[in-house]
């Protein structure tokens, strides 16, 4: 059967640059002296520390666990000690800091006990599956950092038609899943079986890009090792972004994900090459997701692929590939065309981190810098818009904060490819001005939610000091009648009230009346010291003193009062 | 001719107007719509910067033209120029009599010198301190709105304000510098 094949719309042809860095078989990278391992590493909540500064651990071992159910863990890349759980800067745009542990390799790199799914992946039900695929830390190793086992699980009333194997790698420069899939396609093909059964998928495409000549061929022969298996190898065009997501899913299937939507809306669930290899490392011998094959590429001296323990820094990479060739200009996680430029070469590498570019001022056919020229609406961004959307009307209300006119033009369906700015004459950073509205109206939701919850919080304020008020002048008043009918001698009792009551206080008066006459007793008062007697004999008399005193008072009160 | 005309008219007067008179009481609007529109603009700190006891009272002022739209110093330039946009009037600079916008903020109580006195209770227009009676207190930093009002009345001076935190999560793209040549 021939597929047809779906030509979207737009795009760029781009300058690949490739072929630099496929040269050499994939190494594994050096131990680095530090690994830095940032709880952020994934879509969702960040990892929780699960270990202590001090502790050793095995390589393999759980170190951090999942926050809730879109998190994923995470687990030590190699044995070592725990020397420090703090913030770290981690590679992301902000060049910010964020949770991180530090571990110092002993170098030994011990694995810890791992525990292989003896029994066949097929015994096992989606939901084990989905268990192991969470436990084991993978997460999407195409950019974004999704947890996969969110992805395997669609949902009680959706079937899944197609399993896509993303293996396109559209952007410039980077090579490492056409590595991957050079060396290790039988991993991927086994990965994307048990990918199928725990989705019940129909069918299982791996689409690449026609520029991958070795990768299809590699992969086409471990295929022929699954002969039962009906895994579709497709050779897609070569033109960017045929690996972004929703261009993807059209290419292969001809369907469009909706607008605000999820591929699985439509039956399709999309997954990357690394990713399927993972699942498989994680299944048939219970190992975790704690390296990746990374690009190390751009002005460096040898351009190459390495597999790259989770947290090692930058520069470690770029010196075991022969140092950049200059001083280096800056360093751009990702491609040059959707990769975002860091502010450090000590950052680590994270679960996402697939090329790490080194520009010296070099590679000059790609945006360099953030000078620009008026626009001249020569109307070639919207021309290459791979979405239909409109880039010049969504700049200019980016650039003069009409955010809901700019929502109106679909901004949030932008996927941020960057063609519009590639093909740019005046050289405008349209993408950024794209983040950055995106960003402003999301900031604005957040404080819109927050005066909101203000205005309720205020008003149940007021609400309450109101209703305070009342309550405190309902109980004085209370306190107040309460003191009236105190106030009322014995004598009116007896006029007022029925006689019961009279002849219990006439019962109370004449119990009284008889104490005093009788004296009361004390007790212990026998075999005194003359020294305790004249204590007794002081205190009676303060006593009656007092009484004296506050009877001669209460009459004065009551002469008042009347 | 003329008396038939005449006639026509005025019945036809007649019908619209209790038309007219049966929809004004049928569906008629509660409460006034445009203090609320007001309100929803404003940035509801409850600071009273404005010289108002509250953002409700200073849009119900600004709704009867009793207050100018540059009173308010948290909302800054944005909250003016969406008050101007809603009420069709020219944006004003901010009155500096009310003060000067500034960066977010939000209060902290330094729970080692806190006396437990709830006077910071009490100002707090939007229940954002926990405490009791001789009891340490503490502000619950995600409802505060920045308002400062509990400082004056604290007796141990032990309330500091603080910049709002940005995380990875509240992080923001800044916009791009419009370094464009206009001439060559």
């Amino acid at each position: 059967m021939i597929r047809e094949i779906f030509r979207f719309r737009g795009g760029v042809n781009v300058p690949e640059q490739k072929s630099i860095s496929t040269n050499k078989p994939v190494e594994k990278a050096k131990i680095p002296s530090l690994l830095t391992i940032p709880m952020n590493q994934h879509i969702g909540n960040a990892a929780l520390p699960s270990v202590e500064v001090g502790q050793t651990v095995l390589k393999g071992e759980l170190i951090a666990i999942a926050d809730g159910y879109i998190s994923a863990p995470i687990h030590a890349p190699t044995s070592g000690t725990i020397v420090d759980i703090s913030d770290h800067p981690i590679p992301h745009p902000s060049g910010m800091s964020s949770a991180s542990i530090q571990l110092k390799p002993d170098f030994e790199d011990n694995w810890a006990k791992l525990i292989p799914h003896d029994k066949d992946y097929t015994d096992l039900n989606p939901s084990e599956l989905r268990n192991v695929i969470r436990n084991a830390g993978i997460v999407g190793l195409g950019g974004a950092g999704f947890p996969t086992f969110v992805k395997h699980n669609p949902g009680p009333d959706q079937n899944v038609e197609y399993l896509i194997l993303n293996g396109a790698e559209c952007e410039p420069y980077i090579t490492c899943d056409d590595m991957l899939m050079r060396e290790k396609a039988q991993e991927i093909i086994q990965g994307l079986l048990i990918i199928q059964h725990a989705l019940k998928a129909k069918h299982a495409v791996i689409a690449i890009e026609s520029n991958k000549i070795d990768a299809i061929q590699a992969l086409k022969d471990s295929v022929r090792e699954f002969p039962e298996s009906h895994i579709e190898i497709l050779s897609i065009p070569t033109i960017y972004p045929a690996g972004s997501e929703k261009q993807l899913i059209y290419t292969v299937t001809g369907k469009q994900v909706p607008s605000n939507g999820l591929p699985i809306q439509i039956g399709v669930v999309c997954q990357n090459v690394g990713t399927a290899a993972a699942v498989y490392r994680a299944i048939y011998f219970g190992e975790p997701l704690i390296s990746r094959f990374v690009t190390i590429t751009g002005d460096v001296n040898t351009p190459c692929n390495l597999e790259v323990l989770i947290g090692t820094p930058f520069n470690d990479l770029i010196s075991q590939c022969g140092n950049s060739i200059d001083q280096i200009h800056r360093i751009i996680v990702g491609g040059p065309m959707m990769g975002f430029a860091m502010h450090s070469a000590t950052l680590p590498v994270i679960k996402t981190t697939n090329c790490v570019l080194i520009d010296c001022g070099k590679f000059s056919s790609f945006r360099t810098s953030d000078f620009h020229m008026p626009c001249i609406r020569c109307g070639n961004c919207a021309e290459v818009c791979p979405i239909n959307l409109l880039p010049q009307q969504l700049y200019w209300h980016s650039k003069s904060l009409e955010l809901d006119k700019a929502q109106e033009f679909d901004l949030f369906d932008c996927i941020e490819c960057g063609c519009c700015d590639y093909v740019c004459p005046s050289n405008i950073p349209l993408v950024h001005y794209y983040r950055f509205a995106k960003s402003e109206i999301w900031k604005n939701d957040r404080e819109t939610k927050k005066s909101d919850i203000a205005r309720q919080r205020h008003e149940f304020h007021q609400l309450r000091i109101e209703r305070e008020k009342a309550e405190k002048a309902e109980r004085h008043a209370r306190k107040k009648a309460a003191l009236k009918t105190a106030d009322k001698s014995i004598d009116d009792i007896k006029k007022e009230s029925d006689p019961k009551k009279a002849a219990i206080l006439a019962a109370m008066e004449r119990a009284k009346l008889k104490k005093q006459q009788q004296g009361i007793t004390p007790k212990n008062t026998k075999d005194l010291t003359p020294d305790q007697q004249k204590k007794i004999t002081e205190a009676d008399e303060r006593r009656k003193k007092n009484i004296v005193e506050q009877s001669s008072k209460r009459v004065d009160s009551q002469d008042k009062s009347k | 001719m003329m008396l038939t005309a005449v006639l026509v008219l005025g019945l036809m007067a007649c019908i619209f107007g209790v038309l007219l008179g049966y929809s004004a009481v049928r569906f008629k609007v509660e409460g006034d719509p445009l203090v609320e529109r007001i309100d929803a603009l404003l940035p509801q700190t409850q600071c009273g910067q404005c010289n108002y006891p509250g953002c409700k009272p200073y849009a119900q002022a600004i709704a009867n033209n009793e207050a100018e739209i540059n009173q308010c110093p948290p909302g800054g330039e944005a909250t003016i120029q969406a008050l101007a946009d809603l009420l069709e009037r020219d944006p004003k600079p901010l009155n500096p009599e009310n003060g000067s916008e500034s960066e977010k903020t939000i209060v902290i109580i330094d729970e080692n010198d806190c006396i437990g006195c709830t006077l910071c209770i009490q100002a707090c227009p939007v229940d954002a301190i926990v405490g009791a009676a001789k009891q340490m207190h503490t502000v619950i930093a995600d409802e505060c709105t920045g308002c400062n009002l509990c400082i004056p009345p604290c007796p141990v001076d032990c309330i500091y304000i603080e910049p709002v935190k940005t995380d990875l999560k509240v992080w923001q793209w800044s916009k791009p510098t419009d370094i464009s040549v206009t001439t060559v």
